[in-house]
Formats: structure tokens, C-alpha cells, sequence
């Protein structure tokens, strides 16, 4: 009866089609994060005091603030649809490895809600009064942060998955871990608009990210499972 | 040869005792009944079954095997249909089938429209789920248990919002499930047209 299985990449890939089918469907939900971003980062500007030197000053600050929050705000369309209607349950029972299908759907939802953010960084960045210089470190930092923020905030919501009104506890949750990334990518901004080189931050953030890329599925299948009993 | 076997199944809810010592053995080609009131434990055992819920003590074996040995190979041989249909109603139904079946095995186009047309859901194939009734998205989730090619195949009130055709196609199914050796475990308040020798029952308090 086991005729033509699906191999796990192959599984993986569908549901990750899946998941870019549905976010198309959904364009409005997908993007609610990115116009976030755009608006907390240009309020700035808007509301302080039109000196270059004040908006460098709090440039890498307002940026990351902004990441982190989007990020946050992005993670409730992980696991709600999917959970409500039953169609994790049916991923976890399909025989293929539970933690390497969520990780392909964190990898999507990265790829929806935290890859546009690296894309529009150096925009926001520009509003803040950043020079052009700085712009490669902070797109490195902004790309290497999101996925921990990604990463990170996939196990919060797998966590919080039944819980009714999960959106407070998730970012007391989440915000906690969250910390070391918002240290080192604020920091590799601060450092890139002063001229100077980010890279010792970056390499932690990177360090950060490959950790998290690995423990995180592990904690992730365990912590959605807990949610599905 | 398939068989699914249940030894003094112990679950606790809380303070409740749900599953108080159930045991039961299914073998191929046959189809157990759970019956029991609302609220006596069908689902929770049903769950258990697939090992989304672990339980307090008792064993669950499919082949002689523990189900907690391999839970992997063990999913890949049971289909579950549970209260929420597991559909997407963003998707058409014949996405759904394609993406939900598509985990589990290589699946045409062909036999997705078969499955759709056998369920009596051909005409809607291609319109978002949500718009469809619950009767039709019960037939949908049906027409993905027949396209899974599971051997074991665990139902949840699978005849809920169907209609007395819906009702006959879901013994048709049941019925050529068994034919082909499968075994099926479900709870519903309904009596299964099915051949009595084919039919066991298991009721909860």
C-alpha cells in the first residue's frame, strides 16, 4: 500500500506552495507587516526635530524597534489558520517529519514577512538619515536578524497555539528572546552609519541565527505537538 | 496482516477519568463502532489512537508493533478524519486534495477528479472551499481519506452534515475499505451499513 511515497524535500516543497498559494490569496494579511515596518520607521522622522544628527542618532534604535514589532505582529498568521482548521493536525499525522515540514513554513513565512523587511531596510534607513555607506551592513544585519526573529517567533506561537487570547502572552514571550538580536543588530546599524565596520556584531548575529535555524525546529515540533494534544 | 490492538487504555482529563481500561483488538477487513454518549471519551480516544494524545498507561499496537516505536511509519499507514475537516477554505477542493494527499503519495490530477466525482463534489471543484456547505466540505475530506491509501483509517463522526447520499457514499467506503483488507475505527452514533461479520462495536462509559 505504500506505492510512490512522497520523499520529505518533495513534501516539503508542496507544502511550502501551499503556504506561498495561500499567503497570495490572502495579499492584504501578507503585507500588514511590511506597512507596519514602513510606518513605525518614517514616523520618526515626522515627529522629531528635522536634525540629521539626532535622527542618525536613533536611526539603528527606531529600525529595530520597528523590525522586532512587525515580526511580532506577523507571527499570529503562522499557525492560526492552520491550527484552527485542523490542517496541522493532519500535518502531523502525515508521516513526514514534523519538524522539518514546520520549518519549511517558518521558512515561508520568513520569506513573506521577513525578507520584504530586508528589501525596504534601506528605505527606512534613508528616512532616518542614514548614509548611503552604511547601507550594506545594514541590510546584512536586518537579513540575519529577521531570521532569528523569525526562528525565535515560530516557537513562541507554536507555543501559545491554543491559547485563546495568545497575542499578549506571545510577546512576553517572545520580546525576552528577542533581546540578543535587537542588542547586536542595533548595534551593526549604530556602527555602519558611524563609518565604522559592523562586523563584529554581524558575525554574532549570524551566530545567532545558525543556532536558532538549529534548535528551533526541535522546539518547535515539541511545542506544537504539546498544542495539539 | 493489519490489526490494530488497544490493551487497557488509561487517559486522565484533569480530575476525570475519560478512558477507563478500554481494550479491543481490529484486524483486516473489519470496521470497530465506538459508540458512548456526548462527552464519554470518543474523540479522546480516537486521538490517542493516532498518538496526538499520549496516554496515562495501556498500550497501543499496530501490527504487534507499539505505535510509540516508529510514530513516523505508523502516520504514514493511517488517515484521520477528526470533528474540523483539516481543508483549507482558500484553496479549491481540488487543490486541497492535491496539497493534503501530495505529503503523503505521488497523486495525478486523474485521480483527484475521481475521487471528487466518486464524493459527488465534482461540479465544485474548483471553487474556494469556504463557499461551499459543510455537507460538501464533509465529501471532500472524504474523497481525501479514499485517495490516502491508508491502511488504518480513524473516523471521527465521519457522517456529520451529510445527507442520506453522503451517508451511502461513506458506506461504500467503509465497505470497499474492508474489502481491501483495511481496518477502520469509527465513533459515530449512527449504525454502519456494513455486513455484520465485518462489524464490531465498542461502547464507552
Amino acid at each position: 500500500m505504500s506505492a510512490a511515497r512522497t520523499g520529505f524535500l518533495a513534501a516539503a516543497a508542496l507544502l511550502a506552495a501551499r503556504d506561498l498559494r495561500l499567503a497570495l490569496r490572502r495579499a492584504g494579511d501578507s503585507l500588514l507587516p511590511l506597512g507596519f515596518f514602513l510606518v513605525i520607521t518614517t514616523l520618526f522622522p515626522l515627529s522629531l526635530d528635522p536634525s540629521l544628527s539626532l535622527l542618525r542618532d536613533i536611526a539603528p534604535a527606531a529600525l529595530w524597534v520597528g523590525a522586532l514589532l512587525s515580526s511580532l505582529l506577523a507571527l499570529d498568521l503562522l499557525f492560526r489558520d492552520d491550527g484552527q482548521d485542523g490542517t496541522l493536525e493532519q500535518l502531523a499525522l502525515c508521516g513526514q517529519p514534523f519538524a522539518g515540514l514546520l520549518l519549511a513554513k517558518t521558512v515561508v513565512h520568513w520569506g513573506l514577512t521577513g525578507f520584504p523587511l530586508v528589501l525596504v531596510a534601506p528605505l527606512a534607513a534613508t528616512a532616518l538619515g542614514a548614509p548611503t555607506a552604511a547601507m550594506p551592513g545594514i541590510v546584512a544585519a536586518v537579513l540575519l536578524g529577521t531570521i532569528a526573529l523569525s526562528l525565535i517567533g515560530a516557537v513562541g506561537a507554536g507555543l501559545t497555539l491554543t491559547l485563546r487570547r495568545n497575542g499578549s502572552l506571545l510577546a512576553l514571550l517572545v520580546l525576552p528572546l528577542a533581546v540578543p538580536v535587537l542588542i547586536f543588530g542595533a548595534r551593526a546599524s549604530a556602527l555602519a552609519i558611524a563609518g565604522e565596520s559592523p562586523a563584529a556584531p554581524l558575525y554574532l548575529l549570524a551566530a545567532f541565527s545558525v543556532l536558532a535555524a538549529t534548535l528551533a525546529p526541535w522546539a518547535l515540533a515539541a511545542a506544537v505537538r504539546i498544542g495539539l494534544e | 496482516m493489519h490489526q490494530l490492538s488497544a490493551d487497557n487504555l488509561q487517559l486522565w482529563r484533569g480530575d476525570t477519568h475519560v478512558l477507563r481500561g478500554i481494550s479491543f483488538s481490529v484486524k483486516g477487513g473489519e470496521c470497530l463502532q465506538i459508540t458512548g454518549a456526548n462527552g464519554s471519551g470518543k474523540t479522546s480516544l480516537l486521538r490517542a489512537l493516532c498518538g496526538l494524545t499520549p496516554l496515562d498507561d495501556g498500550r497501543i499496537c499496530w501490527r504487534g508493533i507499539d505505535i510509540g516505536t516508529d510514530p513516523a511509519a505508523y502516520h504514514a499507514e493511517l488517515a484521520y478524519l477528526g470533528h474540523d475537516n483539516g481543508l483549507k477554505g482558500d484553496l479549491s477542493a481540488a487543490e486541497n486534495l492535491r496539497y493534503a494527499v501530495g505529503l503523503r503519495r505521488r497523486v495525478s490530477r486523474a485521480d483527484i477528479g475521481a475521487a471528487l466525482m466518486r464524493a459527488g463534489v465534482d461540479a465544485a471543484r474548483g471553487i474556494p472551499l469556504r463557499r461551499l456547505s459543510a455537507g460538501q466540505r464533509r465529501r471532500v475530506a472524504l474523497a481525501r481519506l479514499s485517495l490516502m491509501d491508508a491502511a488504518l483509517w480513524l473516523l471521527d463522526e465521519p457522517g456529520s452534515n451529510l445527507d442520506a447520499a453522503g451517508q451511502l457514499l461513506l458506506a461504500e467506503l467503509l465497505e470497499s475499505h474492508a474489502g481491501a483488507g483495511g481496518v477502520a475505527v469509527v465513533a459515530t452514533h449512527q449504525a454502519l451499513e456494513l455486513p455484520a461479520s465485518a462489524q464490531r462495536s465498542v461502547s464507552l462509559q
